[in-house]
């Protein structure tokens, strides 16, 4: 055995002594081959198309700095203040109402022993699987005019209500799932101290409970004003006359022609946004740090009352949000609601009706699958780029900054700067506007920041020292990346995809601007066929985009599953030990 | 290299002389010259030189934050220097990338790949364009036997015990017979028996394999145990590189003395070239003044407490009459607080095996002599 040892087949003279080796990198020259090509894109597709907004907001149509005068010219109108009151209005008021209620549903998720915690988690997730647009149908055929409540709202719910209430629908699983990981943290220490000093379930919430959780709770509030001040489905459908900063950038873009107006309008929703990124960040860090890693878990404990109450309260709100989607596919289903319900496939003929018909949906299929293929590429392999390799500190920061934008850009702001980047006749890849491509490369940007985020998350819990290891075994970078790191973080590239599928299939914001009649897409179709009046079709398009996203889930999580972990058998066996 | 040109014995002698002398690698290895590296404001490497013989194990020991790990990883190209030079073989690898300086590196944390099998990691570094999968196989099977897990091919890391994962991971860096060996804290995260296996398994390698090897530790005892020198480390800086017995023994400064075992530290005046007054004391010492205490003639003494002679003949030098305040046991001994009875309110420590603590007369009347013997007393400034 010790000659085989000694004299090993790899001489050390042949490998490092007669050769002068280079001092040529070749994984730092493809690492930054790499980063300058994603610095390119996102430079391209994203920091160039916010500039644009800059500019036709603060410049004149001579390229001369405008000054105030857009502003005044704005302010003006004697529309804009109670415009963008009604706006802040309506959106803290969804927060109010959202922020408590989701609040109480994390808590029994987390905090109690209520049955078929499962189950309401995946109900509470559905709205994210649906387009924005679906809340408003639903709410239509609820208290609207042909409604079933009817007589409940008297038509009032064109406008505050039906724009609270869409919007509650909407933002309630963004909420939940911010509320969800703030209760999730919990320091069994700090309960077992309180019970030990006498302190009553109310006094432990109030001090205990309520002080960790308040940075998530803050958080919620933030993110649900913002999402619903920045959105306009829900508004589009059932705002009426009740007319809000979002629309109203919509329609003086796609309907006026008044691209000033409209960058002036998305720079203000820009401000909600950009605080809500800045205060997201913050919160985060003094979130972590409350905890520390000597914590113990907390498990509940059976308390039949507090349980059968947070039953009732998980069921009423399930039900709630059940409610609006069964109506909505419900509707789709029957011929003419509420008066005739006999069942009928009609509505789903369309080739039909105004709106694009079934190209529109192929068209969002394909948009989906190109979305999340070259998504999933770029935005891992970008965030393991900037997680495992160092270049220049200037392009690793810029890098990391212009991964972060997205988020604090809403997706109408983002589509505004591409139909001024791209439509710009002087722009040679004006050729992209009006094709599918373009609407792919807007999408992947929209769902940046999220998908990036998911793929850090995964990229840090792996070994840092791998890179290192390989590079000592003078094995290439990028084989290391392929064999080791991709698989070991085979789920979140798994999950990258099926959030890039389900957000491109049922998003508005941004592509409302950059379709053509050839591209246009099915949840655009859906407004559309709202517009031109035809409810029903609206409706069947709506559950036809709530169908594929629940069946892409569900394919991902079963079918891919099985595949992961037989492609995983190393994660099991590990267990086994 | 050089062909002998009469076999006589008598020019053997010199041609071997100048063939050490013209050929840096016989004798050294890795060659660390005036390595500086900063972070910002902060200096993690400080004009560090280092020579490393070929075949020898060295540790670098040091409190965290010393740079020994940064020193490390800059050998290993993980870390670029801000100045200096790096030269192996003879060859200078300053500005190479990793891939190209030729060293296997084990860290605290392993970097197995959890997704490889045992086989599959070990010959993860064998270049598949250069030898043939038989050879391979091979490879990897005298591998995993010289690490002893013969027939673990097919398993995961994750089934393996840590101490099991990290000689995996020795055979992974091994396998590819690198010219120089890089450890990481490679034992830091195992329990203590595992890691005094583990401490005797790799220095049994190192020596087979002949390996120049680099290990970077804050374990005093696990650089006493594995390494041929050891280099202590401090705020950047290289303050001591001898062998174990030397560092113990004669620390170069006070940083070393403290760092590496117990010390007591009595202030001093220097009274003559070998007389030094503490306190009420004074003491005959060894030590002639050294050039590094300048023209000091006060400082501190280091007396570690094992050297203090607890049952000291009537006529030793350094004989003080003394005060037992507290007995800590410690298992293989006792640690006797004293407080000389010259010297009031200054606590020494010294360690006194059991069987010679049963033997003291006056223990329980808590009074004893004692003598400072002066070959073990230092002074520093």
């Amino acid at each position: 055995m010790n000659t085989s040892v000694q004299a090993p087949p790899l001489a050390i003279t042949s490998t490092s002594v007669s050769k002068p080796a280079s001092t040529f990198n070749r994984d730092t020259a493809t690492a930054n081959a790499l980063k300058y090509f994603l610095l390119l894109l996102l430079v391209l597709a994203l920091a160039l198309p916010l500039v644009a907004v800059l500019g036709q907001a603060l410049l004149d149509r001579n390229g001369a700095w405008a000054g105030l005068a857009p502003w005044s010219k704005l302010i003006a109108n004697p529309n804009f203040f109670p415009m963008v009151a009604r706006s802040v209005g309506v959106s803290a008021a969804t927060a109010l109402l959202v922020v408590p209620l989701a609040y109480l549903f994390a808590y029994g998720l987390q905090r109690t022993l209520a049955p078929f915690k499962g189950l309401w988690r995946a109900i509470a997730l559905l709205p994210l699987l649906a387009p924005s647009l679906l809340p408003g149908i639903a709410l239509i055929y609820l208290f609207g005019n042909q409604g079933l409540f009817k007589e409940w709202m008297n038509g009032s719910i064109y406008g505050f209500w039906g724009i609270l209430l869409g919007e509650a629908f909407y933002t309630f699983p963004h909420a939940l799932m911010i509320l969800l990981s703030a209760l999730s943290l919990a320091d069994a220490r700090l309960y077992d101290a309180a019970s030990a000093m006498g302190a009553g379930s109310w006094r432990t919430f109030r001090t205990v409970t309520l002080p960790a959780t308040r940075y998530g709770i803050f958080g919620a509030f933030c993110l649900v004003f913002t999402l619903a001040i920045t959105d306009f489905g829900v508004p589009k459908i059932v705002g009426g006359a009740f007319s809000v900063l979002a629309v109203e950038a919509y329609k003086a873009v796609v309907g006026q022609q008044q691209f000033d107006r409209g960058a002036l309008i998305g720079l203000l929703l820009l401000i909600p946004a950009l605080l809500t990124f800045c205060i997201d960040g913050w919160l985060q860090k003094r979130q972590r740090a409350q905890m520390s890693s000597r914590a113990e878990v907390l498990t509940p404990r059976r308390q039949w009352r507090r349980d059968a109450l947070y039953t009732a309260i998980l069921l009423a709100i399930s039900a709630a949000l059940l409610l609006m989607i069964a109506v909505a596919v419900g509707a789709s289903l029957v011929k003419l609601w509420p008066y005739n319900l006999k069942l009928t496939l009609m509505h789903y003929d369309f080739d039909n009706m105004d709106g694009g018909g079934w190209l529109a949906y192929w068209n969002s299929l394909r948009l989906a699958v190109g979305t999340s293929i070259v998504g999933t590429i770029v935005i891992f392999t970008g965030a393991w780029l900037m997680e495992k390799t160092r270049s220049n500190r200037l392009l690793d920061n810029a890098l990391r900054f212009l991964s972060f934008l997205p988020m604090a850009v809403p997706g109408l702001v983002l589509g505004l700067g591409f139909v001024f980047f791209f439509n710009h006749p002087a722009n040679p890849l004006n050729f992209l506007y009006g094709s599918m491509a373009i609407l792919v490369l807007c999408s992947v940007m929209h769902f940046y920041t999220t998908a990036h985020l998911t793929a850090v998350t995964a990229l840090k819990q792996i070994d840092p020292e791998f890179e290192a290891a390989s590079a000592s075994l003078k094995v290439p970078l990028l084989r290391t990346y392929l064999r080791i790191t991709v698989p070991l973080c085979l789920p979140a590239v798994l999950e990258i995809f099926r959030y890039l599928f389900v957000s491109s299939m049922t998003t508005v914001s941004a592509v409302i601007f950059l379709y053509s009649p050839n591209t246009v897409l099915a949840a655009i179709a859906v407004l559309n066929m709202d517009d031109a009046g035809d409810v029903g079709p609206a409706a069947a398009m709506s559950t036809l985009i709530l169908l594929t996203s629940i069946a892409v889930s569900l394919l991902m999580h079963w079918g891919l599953g099985y595949w992961v972990r037989r492609a995983q058998a190393w994660r099991s066996a590990g267990k086994k030990h | 290299m050089l062909t002998p040109l009469s076999v006589t014995a008598p020019a053997s002698a010199p041609t071997a002389a100048i063939a050490e002398a013209l050929s840096p690698t016989s004798a050294t290895f890795l060659s660390i010259r005036n390595i500086s590296k900063r972070f910002g404001a902060f200096t993690a490497l400080d004009n560090v030189s280092l020579d490393v013989r070929q075949g020898e194990m060295v540790c670098l020991l040091g409190p965290s934050g010393c740079g020994k790990t940064t020193l490390l990883r800059t050998i290993a190209g993980l870390a670029k220097q801000d100045d200096g030079a790096i030269h192996a073989h003879g060859m200078d690898i300053s500005h190479l990338p990793p891939q190209s300086r030729d060293y296997g590196i084990l860290f605290q944390s392993y970097a197995l790949f959890p997704n490889l099998t045992v086989a599959q990691n070990v010959a993860y570094g064998l270049n598949a364009r250069r030898l043939s999968r038989t050879q391979m196989q091979q490879r990897v099977a005298e591998m995993l036997d010289m690490i002893g897990l013969s027939g673990s091919e097919k398993k995961y890391p994750g089934q393996l015990s840590g101490g099991q994962q990290q000689r995996v991971a020795l055979a992974r860096a091994l396998a590819p017979s690198p010219s120089l060996l890089l450890l990481d804290e490679p034992l830091s995260a195992l329990d203590a028996q595992v890691r005094e296996h583990l401490q005797l398994e790799i220095r049994r390698l190192q020596k087979q394999f002949n390996i120049t090897t680099l290990m970077v530790t804050h374990d005093q005892e696990e650089a006493m145990v594995m390494s041929d020198r050891i280099a202590i480390m401090q705020h950047g800086r290289i303050e001591q590189f001898d062998t174990p017995d030397r560092i113990y023994r004669h620390p170069a400064t006070p940083f070393v003395a403290d760092f590496i075992g117990q010390a007591n530290w009595l202030p001093f005046q220097r009274l003559s070239p070998h007389q030094v007054s503490v306190g009420a004391l004074t003491l005959t010492v060894d030590e002639a003044p050294r050039q590094h205490m300048g023209n000091n003639d006060h400082g501190r003494l280091f007396c570690r407490p094992e050297a203090v002679d607890v049952s000291p003949a009537a006529d030793a030098a350094n004989r003080f009459s003394a005060r037992v305040v507290d007995q800590i046991y410690l298992g293989d001994r006792y640690r006797m607080m004293l407080e000389l009875d010259e010297l009031p309110g200054q606590r020494l420590m010294a360690d006194v095996a059991n069987d010679v603590r049963a033997r003291l007369p006056d223990v329980a009347a808590q009074r004893m002599w004692i003598a400072l013997p002066q070959q073990s007393l230092h002074l520093f400034a």
